[in-house]
């Protein structure tokens, strides 16, 4: 570990490298580090030091794998909205993230006339009866009975690539995603 | 799939050690082999069921911008628009949804400023408003799938 603490950092250009390589995906062979590290110029310490630092300082939210929830049988989604009056949402985002029974909540404007919905929640589910007996759950738990919501069930996804966002990089492989243009039905 | 695949889905999902022998550690903890840990993650990606492995990286410390925007398309014209949106390399995901507005999707951008500009080139091309409803606060983050 001595090692680790004396090698000089991974400077700009390959950190930003480094970032681009691993965003397609963490190379499946017994060192990856070792292999992005010849990629990028950097030795295998300095690229475990490196993500180790970005998981500690939070650039990166988790490391590992991503599965394509569909694939697992996780066939429907609904992303539930509420109405809730501002002075609120902090005390119900609280409440809804202790539940455990979404997979995201986020705080978003109303757009008023036509949207008048500030909080966001995602519920994911096997089925839609799984996903209505989630929210109903949700509702009791949280008491959000008085809460006005709506429920917007999937139809269609046309298109899903996960966050990327590193254009291509001279250094590294391509990480730009490539539209899906066929829509896959789940609904 | 079987029950090393699910376990290796469930425990990975989680998180994956940062070592030299990654493969080697994670495997001991599922009490398979390196290989055959490094054999079914190729597998479960090659069968498109990982989407990705490695880091979802918080985009804004990133330095780049997501945002969720919504449009109300009329029925007949979705699938056109729909394939128009889904021409801009910006749009991570894009889902047909029952509502009034029907048409949600997310925008990934490598800074702030174009998810605007971003935004106006949708709303050029297909000649329908985008709703545009950023984050504003973060309450709960926890995509985990078990199987």
């Amino acid at each position: 570990m001595s090692e680790a603490h004396s090698a000089p950092k991974l400077n700009d250009i390959q950190q930003q490298a480094l970032k681009c390589a691993i965003q397609s995906g963490l190379p499946v062979d017994s060192r990856p580090y070792l292999t992005l590290a010849n990629i990028i110029g950097g030795s295998e310490q300095q690229v475990i030091t490196c993500i180790e630092e970005w998981i500690n300082n939070g650039l990166i939210k988790r490391f590992g794998l991503v599965v394509k929830h569909h694939k697992l049988g996780y066939n429907a989604n609904a992303m539930v909205v509420w109405n809730i009056p501002s002075h609120l949402v902090d005390e119900i985002g609280e409440r809804i993230k202790q539940s455990g029974l979404v997979t995201l909540c986020y705080r978003r404007p109303r757009r008023l006339p036509d949207w008048n919905y500030n909080l966001f929640c995602m519920i994911h589910g096997k089925d839609r009866g799984q996903v209505l007996q989630q929210l109903n759950q949700l509702i009791k738990t949280c008491q959000l009975t008085e809460i006005e919501h709506d429920i917007l069930f999937s139809y269609k996804q046309f298109k899903q690539c996960g966050g990327r966002f590193h254009r291509q990089h001279h250094t590294a492989p391509s990480a730009h995603c490539v539209p899906e243009r066929k829509a896959i039905n789940h609904g | 799939m079987d029950e090393i695949d699910r376990s290796i889905i469930n425990q990975l999902q989680r998180g994956f050690p940062i070592c030299e022998r990654p493969y080697e550690q994670a495997a001991k903890a599922l009490s398979i082999t390196e290989a055959e840990l490094i054999n079914r993650i190729a597998s479960l990606l090659e069968e498109k069921i990982l989407t990705r492995f490695g880091p979802m990286y918080q985009i804004e410390k990133a330095g780049g911008a997501f945002t969720l925007a919504a449009m109300s398309i009329p029925e007949d014209e979705f699938d056109k628009v729909a394939d128009q949106v889904n021409q801009f390399p910006e749009i991570a995901h894009n889902y047909e949804r029952a509502h009034k507005l029907n048409m949600w999707f997310v925008l990934g951008t490598e800074n702030p400023s174009e998810i605007a500009s971003t935004i106006k080139r949708i709303e050029k091309e297909t000649g329908y408003k985008v709703f545009n409803m950023p984050k504003l606060e973060e309450f709960y983050v926890g995509l985990y799938f078990p199987v």
